[in-house]
């Protein structure tokens, strides 16, 4: 039987079991539109193109399947590139299906022509300029295998107008990706999983290093295992968080520029790491030439590209995270490491354990209270999504996450406006969750229209606006290495509730401490959407901070007694 | 050069499709790695190019550089060469300058280089020379004096002497077995 390209498009999207995808009509992608109506498919109409693909990124971090995001040629496709870059940095499967020009066009700067394939190279896992309807099933069996296999990430299909519009036969079988064999050679300088057993055996102050590898990998109880069998306390990163549960003993908390005190203190007097799926990030390590300066390295990464990278380590191992513990699990010996255990300890009596719940209330609302409170009025149990600052920061240290993929955030590139579009993938990912978005002020108005789409698709997301009327992580910087010269950080917005109104969403303002608990509940009460404004302590800081560059151990603490009392 | 740094001599075997040598070239600006030379050309197998590509870079570059261009989908294979036994060559066309008297000198350096003059015009000769880059090197130097009109050269394409080059066409090997192969005939 004869189908259309358009036709094509969707026989294969169905068969790699997409049920839901987001996108944006346009010239160049009418065909594949007026095909959609055939297909069992759930289309929400984004109202940008670059919410699309954040959409398809929540997705995806929520569910572990591939997202889906569809767009026209030229703005259409090009609006999609920092969703793109995103979803590249913190390793996330999605398929963005463009529009293209007519073939015959292609190079003429046609109208809403715009090379995306070339566009697109540095920040793809590889993409695909198809040109005739016999190409279309094989670049979108080879798109998905592509996303989701090794180390995920987004891939590009560019789909001329001409190649949705002609037609051919159609065959899922003959258009199996034919992948070059994975790269599987043991090359000189490839650590065997002896030489990292045999270095955590020995090890007396070693120190697991927990990335968003984990998640990826499936590899959540096997981490445990290890750690729990060899008693190594873990440390995590932002993507991380979920990985590890927060609440078991042997997790620390998150490492890094805004990391614990004592956690970071930690790393640097460790005599071993071992690094599951992370990639030694700047804003983990700080200062390389110190950083863990007597710590032998084991490092574990699916893409061979990340070892050795940014760290020399003493045993590289390109591997699934799952397998490669799985390997070791039988050779590890049991340990007591009962003395770094105690240094840790010690470690944290210094940094003084926060406690804020139990703070007099100065009449002052802090960000880190609404977070914290959050946590607590939500069970733990909510799926958030944070987008890119301060907020960011508190939402990490504050929300204990004890699920994987309880936390979606844009780690790797720093999206701001990434929070509310993925919260919508995600919310659709999986329709049971409860989802908030924890989101400043600034990040919100860069991509707020989407609340359009939530209204339009009757989502129950809920919106924490954590409002200081500062673009508050640069004003934090400026106020720590720029003399407090406060250049273009204050920004205003709208009366958040009545824009909420104003799309027909339930919303609130809350200024003071004692309101936080009824409106959250409120809004959890609410049967659809709910947007609350906390109005926020202007210029509050984070802390603890390692600044740019500096050496890991060497972090802006917080002055006391601002948020901090000595409990547990 | 930066210390550590030497040049390191690449073999990418890629799928021959449009867009293939943006995609690696591409990587190296992306990595910020230095592209010395770059050649392309077709295999023994169709649908299969060979690109030699010599990049300026340490030992940890070399093998991150390596790992990354497996990564592109049309990369079949790699092969770094730098310490393989290997023959490599570049060819050169030079217009050197040349009358009267000076003629006769060129056209002796040629017959030194075994270089070969391939057009003589009214006052000028181009010569094809083909060797490793050194002796091009060497050849433009002697003749600058005389006046080097244009030159063109096709960078170094290179390939490892023996049955080397099959190190990594072999079928793959059980995890175990790739564990315990023996590295030393490795080229990095």
């Amino acid at each position: 039987m004869k189908l259309t390209g358009a036709q094509i498009l969707w026989e294969c999207l169905v068969r790699e079991g997409v049920t839901d995808v987001f996108g944006y009509p346009g010239g160049a992608i009418l065909p594949a539109y007026d095909a959609l109506l055939e297909y069992p498919i759930r289309h929400v109409l984004v109202r940008h193109e670059q919410g699309a693909t954040h959409m398809a990124d929540g997705y995806a971090r929520a569910s572990g399947r591939v997202g889906v995001a569809i767009a026209t040629s030229g703005p259409g496709a090009t609006n999609m590139v920092t969703g793109i870059a995103t979803a590249m940095m913190d390793s996330s499967p999605i398929v963005c299906v463009t529009g293209q020009v007519g073939s015959r066009l292609i190079g003429s700067d046609a109208f809403q022509e715009a090379d995306i394939t070339g566009i697109t190279l540095p920040i793809t896992k590889h993409n695909y300029l198809v040109t005739s309807a016999e190409d279309v099933a094989p670049a979108v069996r080879e798109a998905f295998a592509v996303a989701a296999g090794g180390r995920p990430g987004p891939v590009l299909i560019d789909i001329t107008k001409d190649a949705q519009q002609g037609s051919c036969a159609f065959d899922w079988n003959a258009a199996e990706p034919r992948l070059t064999e994975a790269y599987d050679d043991a090359l000189p300088g490839d650590g065997a999983s002896s030489d990292a057993v045999a270095l955590i055996n020995a090890a007396e102050r070693p120190l697991i290093l927990a990335g968003h590898g984990v998640m990826l990998s499936g590899a959540e109880r096997e981490i445990l295992a290890l750690a729990e069998r060899a008693q190594i306390p873990i440390a995590v990163t932002l993507l991380g968080i979920g990985g590890v549960p927060a609440s078991h003993p042997l997790n620390l908390g998150m490492m890094g520029m805004h990391g614990e005190a004592w956690v970071n203190v930690a790393i640097q007097q460790a005599d071993l790491l071992i690094a599951l799926g992370m990639r030694f990030d700047d804003r983990v390590t700080g200062n390389l030439k110190t950083y863990a300066p007597t710590a032998r390295k084991i490092h574990v990464d699916v893409d061979r590209a990340e070892l050795n990278k940014n760290v020399r380590v003493d045993v590289a191992i390109a591997s699934d995270l799952r397998a490669a513990i799985v390997d070791w699990l039988p050779d590890v010996a049991p340990g007591d490491r009962a003395a770094w255990f105690a240094e840790i300890d010690a470690l944290k009596g210094d940094s003084a354990v926060r406690d804020i719940q139990n703070l007099p209330d100065d009449g002052h609302l802090y960000a880190a209270h609404v977070i914290n409170d959050l946590w607590r009025l939500t069970d733990g149990r909510a799926l958030v999504v944070s987008d890119v600052g301060q907020h960011q920061m508190w939402e990490a240290q504050y929300y204990k996450h004890d699920a994987p993929r309880s936390l979606i955030t844009s780690g790797g590139l720093g999206t701001m406006g990434f929070a509310l579009p993925a919260a919508i993938g995600a919310k659709i990912a999986r329709p049971d969750a409860e989802v908030w978005v924890v989101v400043g002020d600034g990040g919100f108005q860069m991509t707020m229209c989407e609340l359009a789409t939530i209204a339009q698709e009757k989502l129950d997301i809920n919106v924490a606006i954590i409002n200081n009327g500062y673009l508050g992580m640069v004003r934090q910087w400026q106020e720590f290495f720029y003399q407090r010269r406060y250049a273009a950080t204050p920004i205003t917005g709208p009366d958040f509730v009545k824009l909420a109104d104003a799309f027909g969403l339930w919303g609130a303002a809350v200024h003071r401490r004692g309101d936080v608990e009824a409106t959250v509940m409120a809004a959890r009460a609410c049967p659809g959407a709910a947007i609350i404004d906390f109005r926020v302590e202007q210029e509050d800081t984070v802390y603890p901070m390692v600044p740019a560059g500096a050496d890991l151990h060497r972090m802006i603490r917080r002055p006391s007694p601002i948020v901090e009392t000595a409990a547990d | 050069m930066q210390p550590g740094n030497m040049l390191h001599t690449f073999a990418i075997y890629v799928d021959n499709k449009p867009g293939v040598l943006t995609r690696v070239a591409s990587l190296f600006r992306r990595r910020a790695f230095n592209i010395e030379s770059l050649t392309v050309g077709h295999t023994e197998r169709p649908g299969v190019s060979r690109m030699t590509v010599v990049v300026d870079t340490d030992d940890y570059g070399a093998r991150r550089l390596e790992a990354n261009l497996y990564k592109l989908v049309p990369v079949q294979r790699v092969d770094d060469i730098t310490q393989t036994p290997s023959i490599a060559r570049d060819l050169a066309l030079i217009k050197v300058a040349a009358t009267g008297e000076a003629r006769t000198h060129v056209m002796q350096l040629v017959d030194v280089y075994r270089a070969r003059i391939v057009d003589v015009g009214p006052e000028s000769l181009v010569i094809e020379a083909t060797g490793p880059e050194a002796k091009i090197d060497s050849l433009l130097e002697v003749l600058r004096p005389f006046g080097v009109i244009e030159m063109a050269r096709t960078g170094r394409v290179s390939m490892a002497r023996g049955t080397t080059s099959a190190r990594r066409f072999d079928p793959p090997r059980a995890p175990v077995e790739a564990a315990a192969i023996d590295l030393s005939d490795c080229s990095v």
